[in-house]
């Protein structure tokens, strides 16, 4: 049941992120409304596929790669619909949506079988800690779009091109504020990951901290975001500088994710696949 | 009937004409009802703006009412004739339906793709609608006008980017700060420059304008009327870091702001974005300015080329908009035919008809003694011919797509059988009501 709905869920996303590429190239209004409806029947169903793994399973179904993947996606693509129901800026729908599907493409391509619970998992803590450690990746995605959005914007205004592509992005105060805010708000969420984190490791393993690879690589990425929100409080780091920062953070945040799990040993190997 | 536009635009005569031609606004009314009572013409409606002056009308005879119309025009200005002549263009029907939907469209502008043309178009209308010169079929022209303009700025971005100086300094700062509001501009001079660009900023939406300059005094008389404050020149760098909008036109041999000094300003102002315009010639601001990260620095050349972009972006999307008006005149056209041939029918049939019944009362007062039954047969019976004989030159009429031999069975049916034109009776009725 949860598989079905996951596959419909990726074609819901296939089609939202094709139409909202079709809706940035050409503008007209009914490819935003008409992906925006899409990408929203596409959460309700990708809610669905969460809910009936999860009942199937019998535990938070964010245990192996293809599930994290999944939640990941889930996540992005409901920060997405909080931020557009605030701000209505459709074109984020272009960035967000087609990260969300690749992420979705990759789980795809995973073994989808529940499988049982590894001892370790089991904890009161472990739902608390992919929750926070997730919504946090997924704010952060949308500081990385933000980033990337803005680059691109500054670029046009100081090369002096006001053509097809400064037409399609937000303006520089609009992608400036949300990348500040999504900080914000994405810094807290990480910092509660890797605290619910330590105590479950204090559970699960006896010890708060281990200095193993994911542990070593959550820190190092939270020091960068540390760093960046006091720069932007302090010295008033912002607009280039700070979508730099927020792209460099996101490569940091996916390594701490995606990296680590694939390429170095550790104790977070058991969410390989 | 047929559609008729006389006039001259842009294109087609030089200033000093369209301007001894131009209709005042207090003048339109009486010219509005003068060409009401030229003999050809049915309805009529004048176009007048800067660039262009344009009576439409429907008339009978194109050849006869383009004849009056010149001499009217003529008249009313007081200038001859051959002064102006060959600077109109004359368009009829199909023409002139797609010369108004174009006109509408700001597709027949001088900028193309400019909004104001299309308010203009609606007062002209406004106009006529309230004198009474305008009737069914201008009604449903314009009406069909308004609609094509909407279509062709709905489906097509001929409108969507700026193409003047001061609009893409406005488009630009609101792709730096979001919106203009609560915005604070610092002019540099106190030109007449200054004063244009600082007005297109204000109804852009700039909360508060700064002014400084070499003579204080003008600065304080430039602020007074923005009901903005003056800077002392000496001052400058207190103003920018209080500024958001910078714009610069003295006429000062060198440059006034550099590299370094901004560079300074932006920390003090913790980096927060700043907009430079220098639209000073020579140039105020060292170019140099511009490479400093969150300021945004164009001068006027650079705003000239992103104007010019946009007017060629312009006209791809002009080729666009120019199919949606054809696929539009074709469907008025339709409508139009209709509309010709639907009284004649009418006409004809009632003709027909009055004389049936004439007939019929008589034979039937010769035999009273007719029984019920036998009546009716006499009436189905007179009722049948009619038809069969009527049959076929209507579906003639109906299935006529063609303009001219419409017209020309249109003419021949009411010569033939002696109907009177459906809109010269109504014309009549109407002179008539005018001149009690």
């Amino acid at each position: 049941m949860n598989i079905l709905f996951f596959k419909i869920t990726s074609l819901f996303y296939l089609l939202g992120t094709l139409t909202y590429l079709a809706y940035i190239f050409s503008l007209k209004e009914t490819f935003s409304k008409v992906s925006f409806t899409i990408v929203l029947i596409g959460f309700a169903s990708h809610t669905l596929a969460f809910l009936t793994r999860l009942v199937e399973a019998g535990h938070t179904p964010v245990t192996n790669l293809h599930e994290s993947l999944s939640f990941f996606a889930w996540m992005i693509i409901g920060i997405f619909l909080v931020v557009y129901l605030k701000y209505k800026i459709k074109v984020l729908g272009s960035f967000l949506t087609t990260v969300a599907l690749i992420l979705m493409l990759f789980a795809y391509t995973l073994p989808k079988d529940i499988l049982p619970l590894a001892p370790v998992l089991k904890s009161f803590w472990h739902p608390f800690h992919v929750v926070f450690a997730f919504l946090g990746n997924a704010v952060f995605t949308l500081t990385f779009c933000c980033g990337v959005m803005y680059l691109i914007q500054e670029n046009q205004l100081k090369s002096k091109k006001m053509g097809a592509i400064a037409k399609r992005l937000p303006s520089l105060k609009v992608l400036d504020d949300l990348n500040y805010q999504s900080l914000t708000f994405g810094f807290p969420m990480l910092t509660l990951g890797i605290i619910t984190g330590a105590i479950w490791a204090e559970y699960a393993w006896g010890r708060y901290w281990g200095w193993d690879p994911k542990e070593t690589w959550s820190l190092i990425t939270w020091f960068f975001y540390a760093a960046l929100l006091h720069q932007r409080l302090t010295v008033g780091w912002r607009g280039r500088k700070a979508a730099i920062m927020a792209i460099v953070g996101f490569l940091a945040t996916l390594f701490t994710f995606l990296g680590v799990n694939l390429i170095l040993p550790g104790l977070h190997s058991y969410s390989k696949w | 009937m047929e559609l008729i536009v006389i006039g001259l635009n842009h294109k087609t005569a030089p200033i000093e004409i369209r301007e001894r031609l131009a209709f005042p606004e207090e003048g339109l009314e009486r010219a509005l009802l003068q060409v009401q009572a030229l003999p050809s013409l049915r309805e009529n409606m004048i176009v007048s703006t800067c660039n262009r002056v344009e009576i439409y009308g429907t008339a009978r005879n194109v050849d006869q009412a383009a004849h009056e119309m010149k001499q009217f025009l003529s008249r009313f200005h007081g200038l001859p004739l051959k002064d102006f002549e060959n600077h109109l263009y004359l368009l009829t029907s199909e023409d002139a339906v797609k010369h108004i939907f174009r006109v509408a469209s700001s597709l027949d502008s001088m900028v193309v793709g400019e909004p104001q043309i299309l308010g203009q178009i609606k007062s002209a209308y406004q106009t006529a609608v309230e004198i009474k010169t305008s009737g069914v079929i201008l009604h449903r022209l314009l009406h069909r006008a308004f609609h094509v303009a909407k279509r062709v700025r709905a489906e097509t971005m001929i409108g969507n980017s700026p193409v003047s100086v001061s609009s893409v300094a406005v488009e630009l700062g609101k792709k730096i700060f979001e919106t203009l509001e609560q915005k604070t501009v610092l002019l540099i001079g106190a030109g007449e420059m200054c004063e244009l660009a600082a007005q297109h900023l204000m109804a852009g939406g700039a909360e508060k304008i700064l002014v400084t300059n070499r003579t204080y005094e003008r600065a304080i008389s430039l602020a007074s009327q923005f009901k903005g404050e003056a800077v002392l020149f000496e001052e400058i760098e207190a103003g920018l870091k209080k500024v958001d909008i910078v714009i610069s036109a003295t006429d000062s041999l060198q440059y006034l702001l550099h590299h370094d000094q901004i560079a300074k300003v932006m920390k003090d102002r913790k980096q927060r974005p700043i907009f430079f315009i220098d639209i000073a010639d020579p140039r105020d601001i060292d170019p140099k300015v511009g490479n400093i990260e969150n300021v945004y620095l164009y001068n006027i050349d650079d705003l000239q080329k992103v104007a010019n972009d946009n007017i060629k972006d312009r006209g791809k999307e002009a080729r666009k908009a120019e199919s949606l008006v054809q696929e539009e005149v074709v469907r008025f056209v339709t409508w139009y035919r209709s509309l010709e041939v639907t009284p004649t029918i009418t006409a004809l049939r009632e003709k027909f008809e009055e004389i049936r019944k004439r007939e019929l009362e008589k034979t039937l007062s010769l035999h009273p003694d007719l029984s019920e039954k036998e009546r009716q047969s006499l009436e189905a019976m007179t009722s049948a011919i009619i038809n069969k004989i009527l049959h076929s030159p209507l579906t003639l009429l109906k299935r006529s797509n063609e303009e001219a031999t419409t017209d020309l069975y249109i003419d021949s049916i009411r010569a033939l059988f002696g109907i009177q034109d459906a809109f010269e009776e109504e014309k009549e009725g109407l002179k008539k009501n005018e001149t009690p």
